[in-house]
């Protein structure tokens, strides 16, 4: 079977979808990334954009500049030192944007919860988080599956309301 | 090479004033206690005396020695009382492979000690991280300023003391779980 780029419109090549649509699948297939990695889980996120996994994929390509990013993965512990300055970053990030929070440090405080005395028991407390994906550290499989959920997301959104 | 008992004995007829104890019944190695105020003039003798020549400081640590009272006050709740805090000097000499370990002994009260930075130039963030993590003063150190938590944590407030209590907020943002 053809795929759609492939097919021949009738006449001079039109396609019709609903703008909604359109944006949607626009945003969730080039989800860039903001190159950015907090503690172990960072090990992770980095081996799921490399080969193996191959985060490229999906469209999520690291950015050095919050200006041009789309999502960040929160990926590890979240001091209370850093958290102001990823309170910072989100700020910079143009509408719209979305937070992955990858592992327990980022969703809770993890292994930290009691005793971190330097640890943000959650990054929820400082920025609104989209999609959470537990484990210490969290399979690149299930980065994966955290990035998917994200996109289903974003599939239901529109223009006229966003859905927070 | 020379043993921890004979640098003892030669720091011992040195600075009779200033060198404590050698400690020996130690798990590891031997140590030995100073006077306070004293450990840079000591530690600049182990560094330039012939056959000695401890050129190198392996670490620099602080300890809260958890040796104060526990005690409860007027609402029930556990402080401890008194106490010591202690630092540690784990000297290496490289041209003449012998190890030499030093302490130093504070009340918490008055925690001040002298400053090695200008014998040994790790000390520098070594002694920054002792005086943020347990709140030991350096004296003549050139930058005492927190090296692990941040600038405006509050004054006073060193996360390895054992009576350390979280603060609820920082920045508006809620620390206890
Ligand atoms: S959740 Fe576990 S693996 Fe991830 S940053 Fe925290 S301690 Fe490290």
């Amino acid at each position: 079977m053809k795929s759609l780029l492939d097919t021949e419109f009738s006449d001079s090549n039109i396609v019709i979808a609903k703008a909604d649509d359109l944006m949607n699948w626009a945003r969730l297939s080039s989800l860039w990334q903001l190159g950015f990695g907090l503690a172990c889980c960072a090990i992770e996120m980095m081996a799921t954009s490399a080969s193996h996994r191959d985060f490229d994929r999906f469209g999520v390509i690291p950015r050095n500049t919050p200006r041009q990013a789309d999502v960040i993965i929160i990926s590890g512990t979240v001091t209370l030192k850093m958290a102001t300055r990823i309170k910072r970053l989100y700020e910079q990030i143009p509408d719209p944007k979305y937070i992955i929070s990858m592992g327990s440090c980022a969703n809770c405080g993890g292994p930290y919860w009691e005793h971190g005395y330097h640890v943000l028991k959650g990054v929820d407390r400082v920025i609104p988080v989209d999609v959470y994906v537990p484990g210490c550290p969290p399979r690149p499989e299930a980065l994966l599956e955290g990035l998917l959920k994200l996109q289903e997301k974003i599939r239901n959104e529109s223009l006229r309301k966003r859905i927070a | 090479m020379k043993k921890p008992e004979e640098v003892f004995e030669i720091l011992k007829n040195k600075f009779p004033e200033a060198v404590l104890e050698l400690h020996s019944e130690q798990p590891v190695e031997p140590i030995i206690t100073i006077e306070p105020l004293k450990i840079n003039e000591i530690g600049l003798f182990l560094r330039d005396e012939e056959d000695l020549e401890f050129d190198s400081l392996m670490v620099l640590s602080g300890v809260d020695d958890a040796n104060g009272e526990k005690d409860s006050d007027d609402e029930g709740t556990e402080i401890i009382k008194g106490g010591t805090l202690s630092v540690y000097y784990h000297l290496h000499s490289i041209k003449n492979k012998h190890k030499v370990t030093l302490r130093v002994s504070v009340t918490k009260d008055q925690p001040e000690v002298e400053s090695v930075e200008g014998i040994w130039k790790t000390a520098n963030w070594h002694e920054r991280e002792a005086f943020d993590m347990i709140g030991i003063k350096f004296l003549h150190h050139p930058n005492l300023t927190r090296i692990l938590m941040p600038y405006d944590w509050p004054e006073g407030s060193h996360p390895l003391r054992k009576d350390y209590k979280n603060p609820e907020f920082y920045l508006g943002m809620k620390v206890p779980y």
